[in-house]
């Protein structure tokens, strides 16, 4: 039995590790929740994310915060190829062959970078990776809660975008119906290219934030690609603020579950609530608004 | 008038003799050129060289490439002619079963003999795969001690099994602890959860007790983790002494930042096969997290010449000299030492070599190669410490290059 007087620390720890579970779920969000693109690479292209933030940091001493200039406009661009030039012409829209597309794709990532990279791991060292801040007794790490608020920030803004501004109308318009969307002048292929842009823009984010405190390996993606489709899920399909409550719910149990059960089997609480909500709420926890 | 008919200057009797020659030369020179160049002996390397433990898998092949590359280089296998050592490379992903069919392909590849597979609960598959045609294994890093206790004749390790480990882990614990005053009263175990962590953990919470030392919680964790603060809060709770982690690199840097990070104050962290406790690249990344940390681990002799010039020909490569470049490079070597004594590859040769070895070409604190139902009579880990930044053996005396510093003082 845990000792309570950890039960508050861990739930705060629980939040901002769910904060930064919700940062890789964001993207996803949009590629899968709002496009149904099921997009295996999402786990890989969060590596490549992180290998930038690392090499900009090792080789040209950028912090990874300042890296936030940088690493998600160009993983924007990456993702705007990647969907123009291979995942669109290869799946000829055929929802089996994305998967296999972005499967492969995910393959050939990773064994890209462990022939470029080696699998060492690496990290990068900045003044503030030991600094906590203290908060209802809990010592939080300073990067936690930097990534606990850049979450809070990434996902309303892209709540913003999708309610505000054109380029979101567009996106919905093609998420509920493709046909109509071509008919009243959208182009698919573009708005396709700018959402998956958008959806991997948002790992840029993500590995900027989660450097400070975490490492990158050519398999690091594997750790967080489950956890990201169940948080989409259980967030509602395309819900960007039910990403982030999603991710915080999941961080919050996945640190109360590691408490109360042991670490090995605390997981399990993750999935017991993932199909509690399938059962008694399909549509995820903010599915309806999305 | 008789005389030999010729044509074009050349006499039949010349094509003949040529063409005798020709035939000749085909049938005995060039299979004595062949005899020069004798066949390679193929060594089956299966390591993780994907997957979670990708890190230390791909130290191991490195290592185990090293020594394939310097026997080369030294001559190959000179009782067969000079043959030279191929590698055929073998990745388990960090998964067992993919390890045993790795083990099988490589069977039917030809090898000669195989050297695997980094974590004991892969060894365990591939060992036993490898028996089945009792091809040749030899144990780079497994230390479960089931690998070698399962009475499979092809099976050998040069290194140390847990059980040794942990008996002189704790025995060194004691010793280090006495001469302090004491000071330990109670540890926490912090394990991975497959069998090298597990293992582990059971054999040090029998074994901590009988040297007064209350181990007040086990905690167990998967691999990967992504965030140790919840076990972390837990120590920080339960206040113990000591903590002794025993897992692979990236969940000890993970955990070693979180107890930094949480500012947990115990009067020592003394790992057990810490995956990044003896490990340069920690030490050099985080001096600060990595101060006087203690480990119990394998380690190279730093008084053998040799190890020394090693460790400098593995940097020069790149790498750093970690202990799954030196056990990989060793497994090889040793392997290649049996085959050489045979003079064959018939496999019931290079076991019976294998099983009568006296190797001493190691570098290691373990005296010369005495083998017990497969496994290294000599072999025992050594105690580290991280001084100013710096890996020191701080036990056995023998060996040792600094004094333990304990309880901790930063």
């Amino acid at each position: 039995m845990p000792d309570w007087g950890i039960i508050i620390p861990s739930v705060l720890n629980g939040l901002t590790t769910g904060a930064l579970y919700a940062l890789v779920a964001l993207g996803l969000t949009l590629i899968y929740g709002v496009l149904h693109i099921i997009n295996f690479a999402h786990g890989a292209l969060l590596m490549v994310g992180l290998y930038a933030v690392y090499y900009l940091n090792a080789q040209f001493g950028l912090d990874p915060y300042v890296s936030l200039l940088i690493v998600p406009p160009v993983m924007f661009a990456l993702g705007y190829a990647l969907q123009r030039g291979i995942i669109g012409k290869a799946a000829h829209g055929r929802d089996e062959n994305i998967l296999l597309v972005t499967l492969g794709l995910a393959i050939v990532i990773e064994n890209l970078s462990l022939y470029f990279f080696r699998s060492d791991t690496r990290i990068v060292d900045t003044p503030y990776s030991f600094k906590t801040v203290e908060f209802l007794g809990a010592f939080l790490p300073l990067p936690k809660v930097v990534a606990f608020f850049g979450a809070l920030a990434t996902a309303g803004l892209l709540w913003l975008l999708m309610t505000r501004t054109d380029l979101g109308r567009a996106i919905r318009a093609l998420a509920k119906e493709r046909k109509g969307a071509s008919l009243v002048g959208i182009d698919i292929e573009h708005v396709f290219a700018m959402s998956f842009g958008l959806g991997i823009a948002c790992l840029g984010v993500a590995a900027c934030l989660l450097l400070p405190s975490y490492y990158v390996n050519p398999q690091v993606g594997h750790g967080f690609i489950l956890i990201a489709f169940t948080i989409v899920v259980l967030g509602g399909m395309g819900s960007f603020i039910g990403a982030l409550l999603g991710g915080l719910i999941i961080g919050v149990v996945e640190a109360l579950g590691g408490l109360f059960l042991g670490e090995s089997l605390g997981q399990i609480g993750i999935f017991v609530i993932f199909i509690l909500v399938l059962i008694f709420r399909p549509t995820g926890l903010l599915g309806q608004k999305a | 008038m008789t005389g030999n008919k010729t044509n074009g200057g050349f006499s039949r009797r010349d094509m003949l003799a040529t063409g005798a020659a020709a035939i000749g030369v085909s049938a005995i020179g060039f299979p004595a050129v062949l005899r020069a160049q004798p066949a390679a002996v193929k060594v089956g390397l299966i390591h993780p060289v994907t997957g979670f433990i990708a890190f230390s898998g791909n130290q191991c092949r490195q290592g185990a490439l090293m020594a394939i590359e310097d026997i080369n280089n030294a001559g190959g296998i000179k009782s067969l002619g000079g043959a030279k050592l191929e590698g055929l490379l073998g990745d388990s992903q960090g998964k067992p079963d993919i390890g045993a069919s790795e083990a099988d392909r490589l069977v039917e590849a030809g090898v000669n003999g195989i050297v695997a597979g980094y974590a004991s609960s892969i060894t365990l598959a591939t060992s036993q795969e490898a028996a089945k045609s009792n091809t040749p294994h030899v144990v780079d890093v497994g230390v479960s001690d089931k690998i070698v206790n399962r009475g499979l004749k092809n099976t050998f390790r040069f290194g140390p099994g847990y059980g040794k480990i942990a008996k002189f882990a704790v025995d060194n614990l004691d010793t280090i602890n006495k001469a302090a005053g004491s000071p330990a009263k109670t540890a926490m175990i912090i394990h991975e959860e497959s069998l090298f962590g597990t293992g582990t953990a059971k054999l040090l919470s029998k074994e901590l007790p009988t040297k007064g030392i209350e181990v007040i919680d086990v905690i167990k964790h998967p691999n990967p983790m992504r965030d140790f603060t919840n076990i972390v809060l837990q120590i920080k709770a339960k206040k113990p002494d000591l903590i002794i982690p025993a897992n692979y690199y990236n969940e000890y840097v993970l955990l070693a930042r979180t107890i930094r990070q949480q500012k947990v104050e115990a009067k020592g962290i003394y790992s057990v096969l810490g995956g990044a406790a003896s490990n340069y690249k920690f030490v050099k990344e985080f001096p600060e997290a990595a101060e006087q940390i203690m480990d119990c681990n394998h380690w190279f002799d730093p008084t053998s010449q040799l190890a020394l010039e090693r460790k400098k020909a593995a940097e020069a490569k790149g790498l750093y000299y970690t202990y799954e470049v030196f056990l990989a490079y060793n497994a090889v070597s040793f392997l290649a030492d049996a085959i050489e004594r045979a003079g064959s590859v018939d496999k019931d040769a290079v076991i019976a070599a294998m099983a009568s070895s006296t190797w001493d070409k190691h570098g290691m604190p373990y005296g010369p190669t005495k083998m017990m139902n497969g496994q290294n009579d000599g072999a025992q880990p050594v105690n580290t410490q991280v001084l100013k930044g710096v890996i020191q053996v701080i036990f056995p005396k023998k060996f040792a290059s600094a004094d333990p510093v304990f309880p901790r003082t930063v």
